[in-house]
């Protein structure tokens, strides 16, 4: 029953070729897209209910045995991250149907979207560092594509800062890979584990994890590597910048998370400090940025980085609390984040612009747009009973356990910082009286299927926040399993053939 | 060996940190390759610990002799370049595009997408 594993790879880069292959017919492309997104949503429930009923499930490509060949381990913290991967990949390609212009599609839209789906799982279910590297670039060179693709003035040099910035990052990763095989012998993160735990602590080894923490640094849009992010993410269309902003950022918290946690674990003195600074920076300068701008999807591209700032303290914290809440937040924010750029698109469709001076009035003509932009934006903020406050208490129990009061003193005053934004946005565009010059003069009604992929996401938020007892109990048992390396170790090496979930 | 490749590694790395700060972006693409190799030949240093000869099993042993090369490290340096190449190829593509219609090849002009 392991296979399942590597289904969800499958689907994605299956879907890819076959919509390459379609390449002149646009419709058949979409209907290729959402076919394998259905399924990838499938795949992803039923491998996490395996996770959660079996313990860890390796998969050994071509039998060959780990640390030798290439594994795809599932955890509870990769299944549950497919899970949302899958939901946001389909929401996303409902709502690119109609949401992205004919000419992106006629170019490949869609097949792009599915490669950066395949990478993003790969990323989450790999077993050494050497695939997850891999996997990145396949996410990244995709998405590369995806940001460029239309070719208008603000994408292109959005684009630039974009490949810039995360070629560097998989340069340093490279060298870090080096370094590590150097010192360990091997990529595997189960074997890297173990003998990490054996060695004596040396320069190598930090010099190692402080490459790594660049690496991955850049690529989750941490302080003081974040300044890519704004510059482009809010140029291609809202459908990227939602998939964007919901996917790669994580990608590199996941990886922090994966490394750090699940196998340098107490090697990491050193940079634990380091993540817990960098983390409260993160938080603040992002929310700053945010205060300075006035069009909706750049204010949400500043807050991408904010809320990076959180998760990176979860995982700082390194305690199951900690990553568990981190985990947690994670989940909620890839939801409620990536409905308010759907929203952000739905508002440029209608209104023919972002820009908060030349919006308003639509909580009066649009109710319920209001209320899908409302519910996640209030989540984020973290208000009760929503999701994001949920997600942020158990962060700042997290802080308070561990004694660090000003990072906890931070989180706080960011959260306020957050509501500040989120009304900037709700009053510059639904509840003010409508502009005087509007840019189009009668607004145009956006597709139901851009409401559908939307309201999906919304609905997503809403779901963590009522079911957060047991979306909570999950993420816990994520963070447990992550922090337990013996476990995953035996499930990896093979030194028992089943480990019972804890 | 180790020491000349170490020295080579180092002043790859600092050419291709040089030609990213200058204010081109075609020689932001040079920077970007020379950082590639840097990296690859850093990973291919740091990860053979001893040059010897490939890892054969001779007839009738179980194992290779004592002393052979560690073939992991080439197949991911191989791997790595492979990405590299794709990469870059794009990065070119995209500058190439991006002169087209910025008309000009000074980063510091792209600031329309920061205000």
């Amino acid at each position: 029953m392991s296979a399942i594993v590597a289904l969800p790879l499958v689907w994605p880069l299956c879907a890819a070729v076959g919509a390459f292959l379609a390449f002149r017919t646009p419709r058949a492309q979409a209907v290729i897209s959402i076919a394998s997104s259905v399924a990838l949503v499938v795949t992803a429930f039923v491998l996490l209910a395996h996770v959660r009923a079996e313990g860890i499930l390796v998969t050994q490509v071509g039998s060959w045995p780990a640390p030798y060949g290439v594994s795809l381990v599932a955890d509870r913290l990769s299944a549950t991250m497919v899970c949302i991967t899958s939901v946001l990949g389909l929401a996303v390609a409902i709502y690119s149907i109609d949401g992205v212009s004919h000419r992106r599609r006629a170019f490949g839209f869609h097949p792009l979207l599915q490669l950066v789906i395949a990478g993003v799982c790969g990323a989450f279910l790999t077993g050494d560092l050497f695939n997850l590297f891999v996997w990145i670039e396949v996410q990244l060179t995709a998405s590369f594509v995806l940001l460029a693709l239309g070719g208008e003035r603000a994408q292109l040099e959005g684009a630039i800062k974009y490949v810039t910035l995360n070629l560097v990052s998989s340069a340093l990763m490279l060298a870090a890979i080096g370094l590590l095989y150097g010192l360990c012998g091997t990529l595997s993160f189960a074997d890297m584990a173990v003998r990490l735990e054996r060695a004596s602590p040396s320069g190598a080894i930090g010099a190692a994890a402080l490459l790594l923490f660049a690496a991955f640094g850049i690529k989750a849009a941490i302080f003081p590597f974040f300044f890519w992010l704004p510059a482009s993410y809010h140029t291609p269309p809202a459908a990227v910048s939602a998939l964007f902003s919901g996917l790669l950022t994580k990608v590199g918290v996941y990886a922090m998370a994966r490394v750090f946690v699940g196998v340098y674990g107490g090697q990491l003195a050193v940079l634990r400090d380091v993540l817990l600074v960098v983390a409260a920076l993160t938080m603040v300068t992002g929310v700053l940025g945010a205060a300075a701008q006035n069009d909706v999807r750049r204010i949400l591209s500043f807050h991408v980085v904010s809320q990076i700032g959180y998760m990176v303290m979860g995982i700082a914290l390194g305690t199951v609390l900690g990553v568990g809440g981190a985990i947690y937040f994670v989940l909620h924010n890839i939801a409620a984040k990536s409905a308010l750029f759907l929203v952000a698109g739905v508002i440029e469709r209608e209104q023919g612009t972002g820009d908060l001076s030349r919006l308003g009035g639509l909580a009066r003509t649009r109710p319920g747009l209001a209320m899908s932009f409302l519910v996640p934006a209030l989540s984020l903020a973290g208000i009760p009973p929503l999701a994001g406050f949920v997600g942020k208490l158990l962060l700042v129990r997290a802080g308070l356990d561990a004694r660090a009061w000003l990072l906890v003193a931070t989180a706080l005053v960011v959260s306020l910082l957050t509501l500040y934004s989120m009304a900037k946005i709700w009053i510059g565009a639904f509840w003010s009286p409508a502009p005087e010059a509007p840019v189009l003069a009668s607004p145009r009604r956006a597709p139901a299927t851009m409401h559908l992929g939307l309201g999906a996401m919304v609905l997503v938020t809403i779901l963590l926040s009522v079911l957060a007892e047991p979306a909570v109990a999950l993420s816990l048992g994520g963070a447990e399993q992550l922090l337990d390396r013996d476990a995953f170790v035996d499930a990896v090496l093979g030194t028992r053939a089943e480990v019972p979930s804890p | 060996m180790h020491v000349v490749l170490s020295v080579v590694v180092g002043a790859l790395y600092a050419a291709g940190i040089y030609m990213m700060l200058r204010r081109s972006m075609v020689k932001l693409l040079i920077g970007l390759s020379l950082l590639g190799h840097a990296a690859n030949l850093l990973l291919f240093t740091a990860a053979s610990p001893q040059h010897g000869p490939p890892p054969i099993v001779p007839h009738g042993a179980q194992a290779p002799p004592t002393g052979v090369a560690d073939p992991v490290p080439q197949a991911l340096v191989l791997t790595a370049i492979v990405i590299g190449f794709g990469v870059v190829a794009f990065a070119i593509a995209l500058v190439h595009r991006a002169h087209q219609t910025l008309r000009t090849d000074d980063p510091d002009q792209l600031r329309s997408t920061d205000r």
